[in-house]
């Protein structure tokens, strides 16, 4: 099926390579679909208000535009181009999937409502809402932040002790082994109990979440180095701080960035929990307060905005990792 | 001694940089489930400064955990191992062991690797250069970025040597470092490991289980028995360098110690 899906790009990127820049087939279907995502937009009625039918028709346009701008500019010359062109299938389907949900919804009323809204109506939370979002957006960001780089620092340190010290690795791990599986959540009554604040009391919770995979595959990690490394290093003078710092820990750094991984798509599901209870804003908070309104534009614009600040860090996570380990072979790229 | 004389300039110069060794009485032996496994059973020579002496053996006799001692990685279960006199207690830069595996470390560029000893010493600074002339030296100057995931085996054994050398060890202590190189490679490598020695002129003490390369290479060939280890003889090869492998005396040698390891009648 992939293999399929890759085929299908190739086949649409080879077949204009040779011949002067050839026709590009999906590109104009592309355009065609968003115009008539645009069209179908702005002159098929509404069945039922909604405030933001022409300004979303203009936007489908606008997309219709660029790929009729990318189509005549020679696309593989410029960066933006290339860019366009490979993701052209992709621009085509959505356009499609645009001009279907919109007469699903708008146009028919055909599926139910309020729940799957209009395209509009997810706009509409956009345009009038956006100073909450954004002020919910920053309140998740900075609970995140303090959350994650709290965890990540302490299971690091953690996970460094136990894999390198006998004797924290015999306090440390059955700790690990018996505090670690529980899923972070259900420290949430205790947090609530034993931390002055709500941010506080989430930030641990944060951390947690985050430390324990992180804590884990350093541990693995430091505790995998081949021993011939330390063989080598100290035949060559190396002293117990020199063994830890630039032979354990280097060696150990693709497993630590697996449990960054790990850590940091945990933190998510624990914030949107914490968020939940008792802050006054924040992504989980809004997704909430939007659901208690019955706004499902509002509920669905969050979750598009929370989609985009996970995978933003999560490829942050990536990029950071990529400079570092940049000698390693085979690199998956996210 | 009257063949000797061939390689006396070289030799008197070593003598005075080179490291004397001395095993006393060695024995070892490992803790495995609770058992005793002898591996090392009262091994003494002397190495003298200068000196490149090969120990054969047949596998798994315990050669390497012999250089291991030497090293200063493990300590002998009895017996005393004197570096120019002094116990041998820890490991140390004067003598430094090469393994049979390169190891390089694969997060570091091959110039950082080859810096390791400079490194742990502080000496990064002030003798940076160092580390660009024995990247010439064994021909890696033009690889000095590259990682070692990009080398071939050759050439990563080249900058694990430069990573010794680095340091003007005293005495190197080689674990079959040729060991795992296709045999053309390895046979270049005999002529760089043997003009390295001739002109830096540490001490060497090598471990290999190929007869021929202890006969181009040494000095003197300690021959050890199986498990746990003995000596069985050591054979002084009086011949100038460069050898060559059809050199009658060396033929003759051969034949001694494959008789040696009991492996006579098979050639």
């Amino acid at each position: 099926m992939s293999e399929a899906v890759a085929d299908g790009v190739q086949g649409a990127s080879a077949s204009d390579t040779p011949s002067a820049a050839g026709f590009w087939t999906v590109g104009a279907l592309a355009a065609v679909g968003w115009f008539a995502a645009a069209g179908v937009t702005v002159a098929w009625p509404d069945v039922y208000d909604l405030d933001y039918t022409p300004l979303l028709a203009w936007l489908q346009a606008g997309v219709g535009v660029i790929l009729v701008a990318v189509f005549l500019s020679g696309r593989r010359s410029w960066r933006f181009g290339r860019r366009i062109h490979y993701a052209g299938p992709w621009i085509l389907v959505l356009g499609l999937v645009f001009l279907a949900w919109q007469a699903l919804t708008a146009k028919l009323g055909l599926l139910p409502r309020p729940f799957f809204c209009a395209p509009q109506k997810i706009l509409a939370a956009f345009v009038d809402d956006w100073p909450r979002i954004l002020e919910c957006v920053y309140y998740s960001l900075r609970l995140l932040v303090a959350g994650v780089v709290t965890g990540a620092v302490l299971g690091f340190a953690t996970g460094v002790a136990i894999g390198w010290s006998r004797l924290a690795h015999y306090w440390g791990h059955p700790l690990l082994r018996f505090i670690g599986p529980v899923p972070a959540t259900a420290w949430l009554p205790i947090a609530i109990f034993v931390f002055p604040t709500s941010f506080t009391a989430s930030m641990f919770l944060i951390a947690l979440a985050t430390g324990m995979p992180v804590a884990v595959l350093t541990w693995s990690g430091v505790a995998s180095v081949n021993s011939v490394y330390y063989d080598v290093a100290r035949t060559h003078g190396a002293n117990d701080r020199f063994l830890v710092l630039k032979v354990a820990i280097p060696a150990a750094m693709p497993h630590v960035f697996v449990g960054l991984f790990m850590g940091l798509s945990f933190s998510f599901a624990v914030l949107v929990v914490a968020e939940l209870l008792g802050v006054k804003a924040g992504l989980g908070w809004y997704l909430q307060w939007a659901q208690g309104w019955a706004a499902y534009g509002n509920m669905w614009a969050g979750l598009i905005v929370m989609a985009i600040l996970c995978s933003t860090l999560i490829t942050l996570l990536f990029r950071g990792r990529d400079r570092l380990l940049a000698w390693q072979k085979g690199l998956l790229r996210w | 001694m009257v063949a000797l004389a061939a390689i006396e300039p070289e030799m008197s110069v070593q003598s005075d940089y080179g490291m004397a060794l001395d095993i006393r009485e060695v024995s070892h032996h490992f803790d495995l489930h609770g058992e005793t496994l002898p591996v090392l059973d009262r091994i003494s020579f002397r190495v003298r400064p200068g000196e490149f002496v090969a120990v054969l053996g047949p596998s798994g006799c315990g050669k390497s955990t012999l250089l291991r001692l030497v090293a200063g990685l493990d300590r002998p279960s009895s017996g005393t191992i004197l570096a120019d006199g002094e116990p041998v207690v820890g490991p140390d830069p004067s003598r430094i062991m090469v393994f049979q595996d390169p190891t390089l470390y694969p997060w570091r560029s091959v110039w950082k690797n080859v810096a390791l000893g400079l490194e742990t010493r502080g000496l990064l600074k002030t003798r940076k250069g160092r580390v660009d002339d024995v990247l010439r030296l064994v021909g890696l100057d033009g690889f000095t970025k590259a990682f070692p995931h990009q080398l071939s085996g050759g050439m990563a054994q080249r900058a694990a040597l430069a990573r010794a050398l680095v340091n003007d060890p005293r005495m190197l202590v080689l674990d079959e470092p040729l060991g795992k190189l296709d045999s053309l490679t390895r046979i270049a490598m005999q002529g760089e490991l043997l003009s390295l020695w001739r002109r830096s002129r540490f001490t060497a003490l090598l471990v290999t289980h190929d007869i021929e390369e202890a006969l181009l290479l040494a000095t003197r060939v300690v021959v050890l028995s199986g498990r746990p280890a003995r000596i069985r003889a050591e054979l002084e090869i009086d011949r100038p360098y460069p050898r060559h492998r059809d050199d009658r005396a060396l033929v003759e040698q051969r034949q001694k110690v494959l008789e040696l390891l009991g492996l006579g009648s098979t050639w």
